[in-house]
């Protein structure tokens, strides 16, 4: 289902929210008023204390998150009715630690009984994901796996040797945030990826505004937008503001590719 | 089971079941440089002899080992001290930033950053980066930055920019995902001086490495002589693990000393051998403080440098397989052990040191009639702020 996401004239918009923001009860509307603005799936991150890959933006929404108790179990209550809601593909993003600390299979089945379609782990690079590609194949998820600009050739094919579900391209250096203009090595990432395999290539981190994303969409599959989004939750008055200005957003970038 | 010590990880960057490269894929191809050129200057002899030389002429290695008369009278039992207090900046920590700023030169990067807790090793690494003419960026918790000023001044009047971290508790663990963060930014031209035996690999190897002149400085001040224990203070262990890795093997018995701060029963504490579960933390699988979902806790401890919730993947190795072992003492108690110290010795040592001497003194009964090697890890100038509210009472 992540994979039929993907066509030939169809540019993928993945935003990004942590899951609970700003309550477990508001949370899935949010998710509802970016699907009706033309969202094709979403990346939920269940929050974690420290999230390395993680701006300040995404950083303050995953402590709120944590502080409005949204643990792991709150956190999959969302995915499942995001996904029961919108019927839009849910792919979870967590750090390392909690994937390992409840348990590959555990963690795996959970997130398959609550509806998610796959998992993306930021801190899990190509040698340490075997494990998690098998326990994730056993629940029917797939799995994301990272390229960045730094990557060598070698490390691509490694990659695209393990047939992720899709392949997140890092599009710029550096951790998730709002940049103001792209560096554009994403195009050379891109063509190198391209190289190797037709596996679809999705760009994130420092992609916000319809410009950066369309840009980002002229050598990739798709692109997910995150701070840029999570920002406008944090900033609303109103869990309606909030829902009311993500729906303008995502149409917005849905316009622009 | 008694297992060996290991030469360095495998092929995966793990002691046994401990360490990886749980890291983002931005630093993966750094992190293999990294590993390349620290194989390449290890086995270098002209790197060696640089490295030698830096640290006999600037640091002052050889440091002392001093026996301590009127302490081990006091105990019973017979204490030797490494006095690493006595190296240049008044931490072991300096023996590590020179040979990763010194690796970092000869890898052609233009810039360090560094992450400190109590100030020493971001002092050490302030140090180094001066010394050796690279530009210089330490990332610090807001909460550190107001209890270790004397430190904040010396590295910025070392030319280096102190960034404060106001993430989390504002604490070390805060301050090593910043600048891991600011190291995926700046990746291709900085070089991260990682303070401890943590993080992915290869750092925890590195600093080991980088480390080890403690301990093997000992076996050859102590001749033919073998102490029965070797005792350590472990926050991230590198102090520790400088001591214990020539010495496993040798038939000493190592303790590594961790902050039990209130109270293991109060859960606030810094204990992730005695207290903590396996974990991912800062890119490797370690023992840690987490919940039930993995998320991090909070440590605890009187001395920032022993305040942080994980530890390097070779101690978690060194537990499983018995080649140490691992206990606590208190935050009152580490008191007592700086005020024991320059009592019967005359030196004052850092708090985090202080845990390794208060040990000692509690477990005198235990240890009566047996030679006691005491890392003494640094010096307890930087500590003075909360040593004066202990002695007036208000800790």
């Amino acid at each position: 289902m992540i994979r039929s996401m993907f066509g030939p004239d169809h540019k993928v918009l993945l935003p990004y929210m942590t899951a609970g923001l700003p309550n477990e009860e508001v949370s899935p509307d949010l998710f509802a008023a970016m699907a009706d603005a033309g969202a094709d799936g979403f990346e939920i991150g269940i929050p974690y204390s420290d999230p390395l890959m993680d701006g300040p933006v995404i950083q303050k929404a995953s402590q709120e998150a944590l502080e409005a108790g949204i643990d792991v179990d709150a956190a999959l209550r969302v995915v499942e009715k995001v996904a029961h809601r919108t019927g839009l593909p849910c792919l979870a993003m967590t750090y390392a630690n909690v994937v390992f600390r409840i348990g590959l299979e555990a963690f795996c089945a959970r997130l398959a009984s609550a509806g998610a379609q796959g998992v993306i782990v930021p801190d899990l690079p190509v040698e340490e994901a075997e494990p998690v590609l098998g326990a994730a194949a056993a629940s029917g998820l797939g799995v994301v796996l990272f390229v960045a600009p730094t990557t060598g050739e070698d490390r691509i094919r490694a990659v695209a040797a393990r047939d992720p579900a899709f392949i997140y391209g890092v599009a710029e250096l550096g951790v998730t945030g709002e940049r103001e203009k792209s560096s554009g090595r994403a195009v050379e990432l891109s063509r190198r990826v391209r190289a190797v395999t037709d596996i679809p290539l999705v760009l994130g981190v420092g992609i916000s505004t319809p410009e950066q994303a369309a840009e980002a969409a002229r050598v990739a599959d798709g692109v997910i937008v995150g701070s840029a989004l999570v920002r406008r939750v944090l900033e609303a008055a109103s869990p309606e503001n909030a829902a009311k200005s993500l729906n303008e957003a995502v149409r917005d970038l849905r316009a622009a590719l | 089971m008694n297992a060996q010590k290991l030469d360095r990880p495998d092929a995966t960057g793990r002691f046994g079941d401990f360490g990886g490269r749980f890291a983002p894929e931005t630093l993966m191809s750094a992190l293999d440089e990294l590993e390349k050129a620290f194989i390449d200057a290890w086995d270098d002899v002209g790197f060696r002899a640089e490295l030698d030389r830096w640290l006999t002429e600037y640091v002052g290695r050889p440091t002392p080992l001093h026996a301590a008369p009127r302490l081990s009278e006091e105990l019973g039992v017979e204490v030797l001290l490494k006095r690493e207090d006595l190296a240049h900046t008044g931490a072991h920590k300096i023996n590590n930033a020179i040979g990763q700023v010194l690796l970092a030169r000869r890898m052609g990067k233009e810039r360090i950053i560094a992450e400190t807790g109590a100030g020493q090793h971001g002092v050490a690494t302030a140090t180094a980066a001066a010394a050796l003419g690279l530009e210089c960026h330490v990332y610090m918790g807001e909460v550190d930055i107001q209890r270790q000023a004397l430190n904040v001044a010396r590295m910025r009047l070392l030319g280096t920019e102190v960034v404060p971290v106001t993430s989390g508790a504002g604490t070390l663990k805060d301050a090593v995902n910043e600048a891991m963060r600011e190291w995926v930014r700046t990746v291709e031209t900085t070089h991260y001086v990682i303070g401890s035996v943590v993080g992915p690999h290869p750092f925890p190897w590195i600093v080991r490495q980088f480390q080890r002149v403690i301990g093997d400085e000992c076996l050859s001040q102590l001749g033919e002589r073998r102490p029965d224990v070797v005792v350590a203070c472990v926050g991230g262990g590198s102090n520790a693990m400088g001591i214990f890795y020539p010495f496993a093997g040798t038939g000493a018995e190592l303790v590594g000393v961790e902050a039990a701060g209130e109270g293991i029963g109060t859960g606030r504490h810094g204990a992730s051998l005695g207290a903590g579960t396996p974990g991912i933390l800062h890119g490797a699988r370690t023992y840690m403080l987490q919940d039930e979902d993995g998320q991090v806790e909070e440590a605890h401890s009187v001395s920032a440098g022993l305040d942080y919730p994980g530890v390097g993947p070779e101690h978690a190795y060194f537990l499983e397989a018995g080649l140490a072992r691992y206990v606590s003492v208190t935050d009152a108690e580490a008191l007592e052990g700086v005020a024991l110290l320059a009592r019967t010795e005359g030196i004052i040592p850092a708090l985090e040191s202080a845990h390794a001497v208060a040990w000692v003194a509690k477990a005198r009964d235990e240890l009566a009639g047996r030679t006691v090697l005491i890392n003494l890890s640094g010096r307890g100038d930087k500590d003075m702020g909360t040593i004066i509210e202990w002695m007036e009472g208000r800790l």
